[in-house]
């Protein structure tokens, strides 16, 4: 890339270096040169930075790769743009993301993929890669010209977050994408079943008197797609799973052999329906947050990589469509700040090594996007956040950078904090030490 | 958002939400309060200057006569001025949102909005969003509670029961959509029956249920052998379009309050309804307007419990 030229020699002294793909952490130097990281260790003699980072006490990862980030262009402007949301990816240390086609008009035509792509290029910020539609207006009926999309820029095609209702359809866009072995991403959620539904159905949803969505919706969902997996042959993986027993049937599938990949989100990894609380609208997301018991074997699925990558599903709304009635308020939260805290406080919470952890937010996820990303040696593109693991800080409209605003996090309190990144060389983002 | 918004630092009743939540003194309270303003109605000046000078505004932004009389008559027999506002023709359909609204009022110096919304929780919204000063009272949410109504059921079944800790209650119908369900599953439990039963058929009665702490079943005859209570739930229309029931006459011919059914509760069985009836459907007429029914009482109570609930409110 251009940029990449332009970047000036870089040399980060005195930090701890994080590689989730060997699983090591160790102090050591780098330097960074054309974009690439030319030494990890003690810099090469006759190494001359331009700049020099001093990062005694700071933690140097690769940058994350989120496999979900609203954006919202084109279309949606007024809940975010590419700017803020790509600044906002490179504040929470992000520096490629997957974007999904729910924009307006949805990605299902090359020019919209292009347009996005330069776009982004011209911010020089996070990497973006495109999700392209896998039906005409995500409207289930007519597949879109995937080979096109791709030549494009786009790496997987998906429905976004509405379901496919005609099951030959699926089959179809099934075969055709195996033809090319495209990826499908598809979030698993029977269309009937979860019609008017608003909340995981459960004691909350009776209660407070809330449109259930009930697991099955996700197992019967799963269980169809397993079964045109088999007699397509098409590489799926399944997006924003929430459940127990979807996870269950993901195990089966794999046991099978099937190449069945699945993520879910941040948000569900720490909350549950109990969060919803006195109809609290920032915890309406989609799926929905479900029972404590289905968090926990999200937890357990994330450390023994059943669930491959954990996604920060970024979904930024403007505030008035938050001040609803709950079932009426726009669905997701906020997320491409808090990805990295919450996985850091996931990582403690289950006593997991941080390179065991953080390879779900950097290496998987480029795994599942076909990416040489997220690892940390020399040669890789220099792509790495530099986070203060300890500095901490609370969520609110004025320490976010995204236009997203909306958080069930609103008020509390992180740990971690990214303090540099840095795309191609270039320090695309960095932020003051605390005083 | 963890602490109760329908009540204070002392924990005195703020707004009245949900049933959910309020500790058994609370309940108990307004029960008490009522007492008296049963009384005033038989009075040939039928008010009393609790809330003089007060405004009280009725924001419904779903139709309902009944509900909206009640609260009306309630207020106006505390001396209180009454605004009554069909919202759901005005302002949100040319797009005003929920909350402009209430700001909007707000500063037309209410005291008190007594809201019914299709939307379960929506007066959670207008509580955390209203002046300081300013009491919401919920009179309808989709199908969250109807907390007035689940306080004058319990009114109604103290005063004919004496009491609530030896009975054993059975609610009918559709349970799943309503919201005098669960108020009245909530304010009885509360209040310490020991015993609440549910039923319907699965697709208006679900297991799920049985977490809300009640006894689930299918079979009207075993439900009601030996209750003391009979609280029937009205069968909204569009239940009957053969997406959860097939029929009004097949609902009724198994689920009907018959006087043969009714005989296997307890000989003094007294039989509830929210109204309005659908007579024929969930109620036979002769049970309706039978001995056993305190539908009408019911009606009574009902002014005088809001009465007690605004007046708490308004000066605690």
């Amino acid at each position: 890339m251009s940029d990449s030229l332009l970047a000036a020699p870089l040399a980060l002294t005195g930090g701890t270096v994080i590689d989730p793909a060997s699983g090591r952490e160790y102090a050591a130097d780098l330097a960074i040169a054309d974009g690439r990281v030319v030494a990890v260790g003690a810099l090469p003699p006759g190494f001359v930075a331009q700049r020099t980072i001093d990062a005694r006490g700071l933690l140097i990862a690769p940058g994350l790769v989120d496999l979900a980030a609203r954006l919202r262009e084109p279309g949606l402007e007024y809940k975010a743009t590419l700017e803020s949301e790509l600044a906002a990816a490179v504040a929470g240390g992000v520096t490629s993301l997957a974007c999904p086609p729910d924009t307006d008009p949805p990605l299902d035509e090359p020019g919209l993929v292009e347009m996005l792509k330069y776009r982004a290029r011209t911010l020089a910020l996070a990497h973006v890669f495109p999700v392209g539609a896998l039906t005409m207006a995500l409207g289930g009926e007519r597949m879109t010209e995937m080979a096109e999309l791709a030549e494009a820029g786009c790496v997987a095609f998906s429905n976004a977050d509405r379901p496919l209702t005609d099951t030959r359809v699926l089959l179809r866009t099934l075969q055709y994408a195996a033809t090319y072995d495209f990826p499908v991403w598809l979030r698993p959620q029977e269309a009937f079943l979860s019609r008017g539904g608003v909340a995981h159905a459960g004691e909350v949803a009776t209660r407070l008197g809330l449109s259930g969505i009930p697991v099955f919706a996700e197992t019967i969902a799963i269980d169809t797609l397993v079964s045109l997996m088999r007699v397509t042959g098409a590489r799926v993986h399944l997006c924003r799973l929430s459940s127990a027993e979807g996870l269950a049937r993901v195990r089966a599938a794999r046991a099978e052999g099937l190449p069945l990949t699945c993520d879910a989100s941040i948000h569900h990894v720490h909350l549950c329906d109990v969060d919803i609380g006195y109809f609290d609208a920032h915890a309406h997301l989609v799926p929905p947050l479900r029972s404590v018991r289905d968090r926990d074997a999200l937890r357990a699925a994330l450390a023994d990589g059943t669930l491959d990558a954990v996604c920060s599903d970024h979904a930024p709304v403007d505030e008035d469509a938050k001040q609803m009635p709950f079932a009426e308020a726009e669905a997701g939260a906020t997320g491409l700040e808090l990805l990295l805290p919450l996985t850091l406080r996931w990582a403690s919470e289950a006593r997991l090594a941080r390179a065991q952890a953080l390879a779900r937010i950097t290496c998987d996820p480029a795994r599942i996007l076909g990416l040489p990303a997220g690892r940390l040696e020399v040669d890789q593109a220099a792509d790495l956040v530099v986070f203060d693991p300890l500095e901490e800080w609370v969520v609110s409209a004025e320490t976010l950078v995204s236009q997203g605003k909306n958080t069930p996090y609103a008020g509390l309190p992180m740990v971690g904090r990214t303090r540099y990144t840095i795309v191609g060389g270039r320090i695309v983002f960095e932020r003051a030490a605390r005083a | 958002m963890t602490s109760n918004p329908q009540l204070d630092r002392h924990g005195a009743l703020r707004h009245l939400l949900s049933i959910e939540g309020l500790p058994r003194d609370v309940l108990t309270h307004i029960l008490d309060t009522a007492t008296p303003f049963v009384s005033v109605a038989e009075r040939e000046v039928k008010k009393v200057p609790v809330l003089r000078g007060k405004s009280v505004f009725n924001l419904f932004f779903e139709n309902s006569t009944r509900t909206r009389t009640t609260f009306e008559i309630a207020a106006k027999r505390l001396s209180a001025d009454v605004i009554n506002l069909n919202i759901n023709a005005s302002s949100t359909s040319k797009g005003e949102s929920l909350l402009d609204t209430i700001a909007n009022l707000s500063a037309m110096d209410a005291d008190m909005f007594v809201v019914r919304h299709a939307q379960s929780g929506a007066p959670f919204l207008i509580a955390r969003h209203v002046r300081e000063g300013i009491s919401v009272i919920n009179a309808g949410d989709g199908r969250h509670q109807h907390p007035t109504q689940g306080l004058l059921d319990a009114y109604t079944i103290r005063h004919y029961k004496g009491g609530f800790t030896d009975l054993t209650v059975a609610v009918v119908g559709d349970v799943l959509h309503s919201r005098v369900a669960r108020s009245q599953i909530h304010a009885l439990s509360t209040l310490g029956v020991p015993e609440i039963r549910v039923v319907g058929p699965k697709t208006l009665v679900p297991d799920s249920f049985s977490r809300m702490g009640v006894r689930v079943f299918q079979r009207m005859e075993e439900a009601l052998a030996g209750v003391d209570v009979v609280s029937m739930l009205r069968l909204q229309n569009e239940r009957m379009d053969g997406g959860l029931l097939p029929s009004a006459q097949e609902y009724f011919k198994t689920y009907g309050l018959t006087l043969e059914r009714l005989a296997r509760a307890k000989h003094d069985a007294i039989v509830l309804h929210p109204g309005p009836m659908n007579r024929g459907v969930e109620i036979e007429s002769g049970v309706a307007d039978g001995a056993q029914s305190v539908i009408l009482p019911q009606v009574s109570f009902g002014i005088a419990v809001r009465m007690a609930v605004m007046s708490i409110l308004a000066v605690g």
